[in-house]
């Protein structure tokens, strides 16, 4: 047995004992059950909202998906329990991907702010509808059997619960420790390093949109034949907002945490209720009240949730496997040297409103050759790499990469044709290790999609892509810091890791912007010899720069702008002679 | 349809939809300031409204009480947040904002309650209560967690509105209550009747829609309260003290939801819960306008306050289905029309 899987192992069987202690009060059980219940609709949440940042206020709806649609199939229609749970998830993905493909896209705060007037519709839905059974619902409902064997007490369908909750925690976890899971972690932190590798954001949201909307269904198929009923009130907003303090009580970004926040609101709830009011003599909601300021005393002493809190408290730290660097990923061809251009800017030009930051620069790079794009603050350099990158598209003028045009192709198109790039303004997940980070640069060089991660079949794919994150960071020199939270190193260590990360898309040409920013004398000189090696392997590099004794040693070729017009282009000793350059940029007197 | 049948729901649309503006504005202005998405908007509506019914009835409120009770408490914070420099000028400031202010109220309330005091009177003091209710509420729960992200702000607006609704149940009963009448003045223009009331709805609403884009568009203050919604630390770094704009955010949110209740506990019977539902219907119009624009909110607002109107007459089971699915399409449009903005998070 796995190290990984060894703390579910005793969960599991610590669970599945509960119900058999004698005396064991079956109000408790009922309790458990619930708790399992609002576990599964609050893991969707850890995976939507703590892990890809997108709040979802709406959930409770998609329990209500699932709930009815067996509640009708088994009552009207006398199907199955067992058949209509493919259906009730069918319904709820089927809901998730319509109401995913429009709330999605949406930034910031429209999302959440979206789903709850979603949520609060389908609410009314349900309880106007008259073949749902309008505000009564429908009951009646058949218990779920096997064989002979019917679940109708509590302590029988717990075990179909918790067994549903074990299952969905070890599938959302291997999710996340996966290539599709990388994507889905580094949604957070925005969209452009994420798509600069290859990860298409959209349809990463929908997948985890998808999958928490399925999860809920599952828990409102199971709350259907638990309680042998369906009414409109568990599907409201007030229970879609209780999911989503579940999710963040527990800790928002840990799949665990919504097993415990679930029980540690359920409890709560449950005590406020039954005990506030012979405290109180019974008088008005108390429970609310108190719960309402808990709550707020919660986030304010413990803002992560209590989930990564007790495990800072873990005496031991669980370790992690190295990869082995022995696997390999298949290279890409590499062009000879030199039958024209690699990459060829032609009269590109950018206009923001009525400033040009980039105006007709053309330049081009060939193989095997390290240029470098200097000039001062706003003259357009990060500007340029963006037009090629697809971050940005050009107002006019084209650009093509090994004679392929990329003009108004996305991120995603051009990191394919091998250009790979790093950032000015360090764009990695500061939570994740590393290696994490880094493998999200082999993004397109594996193929495991979700469904093969979360059933672990992903496993020969994923270790290629391990090893070869691992050996780009041996390369760069940060194989100590492998297994550190990326957000822990210096932010000279940043960019060398964003260098590494890049490697991994094993490209034909690297976009470094200011790579010796922020490092010591040695590490540049380090980073230098890496840069000449990766060009004598056949690589070409293109680099903003500003550190002129670097770019001098190093570039075999300068492009100056200024102001977005290109002024001087020739070898370092040329440029460090043109007059031109040393009125703009080194100063008149240099 | 006839003419008038339409026109008397437009007429009713227009009432409804201004209130939503009042409150849509309120929510935009204090999530532009402090990135809150303000779930307590409905209870500052239903406090406003049902203090100033009790009060017309000749009891005392509970809700001044509560800004006692609430003012200790934040007292209590202010004092422990400055312990390590406690100066006089400090705790008597603290003193004066958090004990003397609602204490003078709650003495105000005790003296006027019972007494045959005109309208007027139980306006202001209904305004001052959920004003300084307003006030403590970002100094207890909002200002501690100023620094977190939008969800948590989100989840603790949720907290302060579980808790409010629930002391809303304890202070006016579960029963629905109506208050008396700005002005029982009447007039008809062809069919229409107009009241003295919805004229006052009105009014009442371009008043503040005008105020609050003047405010932040002419005003030091009001560029102020902008700038710490970009950017609170660039805020504090140029002298902004962010703290006030969120408090001045929360009073006017507060003003502007007491108002509010204050215009319509008159026209309908408000309960205890009301005001969620309300103030979700502000959120509808805020999110249509953005959350950043104010007069494309107090125009959303009149559609969706229309839409309620007809839907209510064709098919008013499922009223509550149309106003809140309204949002679906222009998020779609939203979508298509601005591509996302790469936003740096946490």
């Amino acid at each position: 047995m796995t190290q990984r899987l060894l703390p579910i192992s005793i969960f599991a069987a610590l669970m599945a004992v509960i119900p058999l202690i004698p005396g064991m009060p079956p109000f408790w059980i009922v309790l458990l059950n619930n708790i399992g219940l609002a576990a599964l609709v609050a893991m969707g949440l850890v995976l939507l909202t703590g892990v890809g940042g997108l709040t979802s206020f709406g959930q409770a709806a998609f329990c209500g998906f699932g709930a009815y649609t067996t509640a009708v199939l088994s009552t009207a229609y006398g199907m199955s329990p067992w058949l209509t749970l493919p259906l009730s998830l069918l319904v709820s993905g089927g809901a998730a991907v319509l109401l995913g493909l429009v709330t999605v896209r949406l930034s910031g705060h429209y999302l959440p702010l979206g789903t709850i007037a979603w949520g609060i519709g389908l609410f009314y839905l349900f309880s106007k509808l008259e073949f749902l059974g309008r505000n009564d619902g429908i009951t009646g409902i058949p218990p779920l059997s096997i064989g002979t064997l019917k679940m109708l007490d509590a302590g029988t369908i717990y075990y179909a619960i918790w067994i549903a909750v074990l299952i969905c925690a070890l599938l959302s976890m291997n999710l996340l420790d996966s290539r599709t899971g990388r994507a889905i972690r580094a949604l957070r932190r925005g969209h452009i390093a994420a798509e600069a590798f290859g990860v298409q954001t959209p349809r990463a949201k929908l997948l985890v949109f998808i999958y928490a909307a399925v999860l809920a269904g599952l828990s409102g198929w199971l709350y259907a034949h638990f309680q042998r009923a369906a009414n409109p009130t568990p599907f409201g907003a007030h229970a879609g907002i209780e999911y989503l303090f579940i999710a963040v009580v527990g800790g928002a970004g840990y799949v665990w945490g919504a097993v415990l926040g679930a029980g540690i609101v359920v409890i709560l709830k449950e005590i406020l209720q039954s005990y506030l009011p012979l405290l109180f003599r019974g008088e008005g909601q108390l429970e609310t009240i108190v719960f309402g300021i808990l709550l707020v005393l919660l986030l304010q002493l413990a803002p992560t949730g209590v989930w990564p809190w007790l495990m800072s408290r873990l005496p031991f730290k669980p370790a992690r496997k190295r990869p082995d660097t022995s696997l390999t990923l298949p290279a890409r061809d590499r062009p000879a040297a030199a039958p024209g251009a690699l990459l060829k800017i032609d009269n590109a030009r950018k206009q923001f409103g009525g400033v040009i930051a980039v105006n007709n620069v053309s330049f081009d790079v060939q193989a095997r050759e390290i240029v470098a794009l200097i000039g001062p603050n706003g003259a357009g350099k990060s500007t340029t790499f963006n037009l090629i990158t697809g971050v940005l598209t050009a107002t006019g003028g084209t650009i093509s990469m090994q004679g392929r045009n990329i003009d108004n192709a996305p991120p995603q198109e051009v990191v394919k044709l091998g250009i790979a790039r790093t950032f000015q303004h360090v764009k990695l997940v500061p939570d994740m290790s590393v290696l994490e980070n880094v493998a999200i640069g082999a993004h397109l060089r594996g193929h495991a999609g979700a469904i093969s991660s979360m059933l672990r079949l992903d496993r020969a794919d994923e270790a290629k892509l391990l090893a070869e994150a691992a050996r780009q960071i041996e390369r760069v020199g940060l194989i100590d810091q492998i297994d550190q939270p990326a957000g822990s190193l210096s932010l000279g260590q940043q960019r060398i890791v964003e260098i590494a990360r890049a490697l991994c898309v094993d490209p034909t040409l690297l976009l470094l912007d200011e790579p010796a920013a922020g490092l010591r004398h040695m590490e540049k000189q380090r980073l230098a010899a890496l840069l000449r090696q990766l060009r004598d392997g056949g690589m070409s590099v293109l680099l903003v720069e500003h550190d002129m004794g670097f770019v001098m040693d190093l570039a075999d070729r300068i492009v100056v702008l200024d102001f977005g017009t290109k002024i001087a282009e020739g070898t370092p000793d040329a440029i460090k002679r043109n007059p031109d350059v040393i009125k703009a940029y080194l100063g008149a007197v240099a | 349809m006839n003419t008038t049948i339409m026109l008397f729901l437009v007429q009713d649309g227009i009432t409804n939809g201004a209130i939503y503006a009042l409150l849509g504005l309120a929510l935009v202005l204090v999530f532009a300031v402090t990135r809150v998405i303000l779930i307590p908007q409905g209870e500052f509506v239903t406090f406003g409204a049902l203090t100033y019914a009790t009060l017309s009835a000749g009891n005392m409120p509970g809700t001044a009480q509560l800004a006692v009770a609430m003012g200790v408490v934040a007292f209590g914070l202010d004092l422990f947040g400055g312990r390590r420099s406690l100066h006089l000028r400090l705790v008597a400031r603290a003193f004066a904002i958090n004990i003397l202010l609602p204490v003078a109220i709650y003495a105000l309330t005790y003296w006027f309650a019972g007494k045959n005091t005109p309208i007027a009177v139980n306006i202001a003091l209904s305004l001052l209560i959920v004003a300084a209710i307003g006030l403590f509420l970002y100094r207890l729960v909002f200002q501690p967690l100023a620094h977190t992200s939008v969800l948590v702000l989100l989840i603790a607006s949720v907290g302060a509105h579980l808790a409010l609704q629930g002391l809303g149940l304890v202070f006016f009963g579960a029963e629905g209550q109506r208050g008396p009448t700005i002005s029982d003045a009447a007039f008809m223009v062809g069919p229409l009747r107009f009241t003295g009331q919805s004229i006052a709805v009105y009014a009442i609403t371009i008043a503040f829609i005008v105020g609050l884009w003047l405010f932040f568009g002419l005003t030091l203050y009001g560029k102020a309260l902008r700038a710490t919604a970009v950017n609170r630390l660039g805020a504090r770094l140029v002298g902004i003290r962010t703290t006030l704009s969120g408090q001045i955010a929360f009073l006017l949110a507060s003003v502007i939801g007491a108002l509010s209740g204050i215009l319509i506990v008159p026209i309908t019977t408000l309960y205890y819960d009301t005001g969620f539902l309300i103030g979700l219907k502000g959120f509808i119009a805020a999110i249509i306008g953005g959350l950043v624009s104010y007069p494309l909110t107090a125009v959303a607002a009149l559609v969706v306050g229309t839409v309620e109107a007809f839907s209510s007459f064709y098919a008013s089971n499922f009223k509550e289905v149309i106003v809140f699915t309204l949002i679906l399409p222009v998020l779609v449009l939203r979508s298509l029309a601005a591509p996302e903005v790469e936003e740096e998070k946490d």
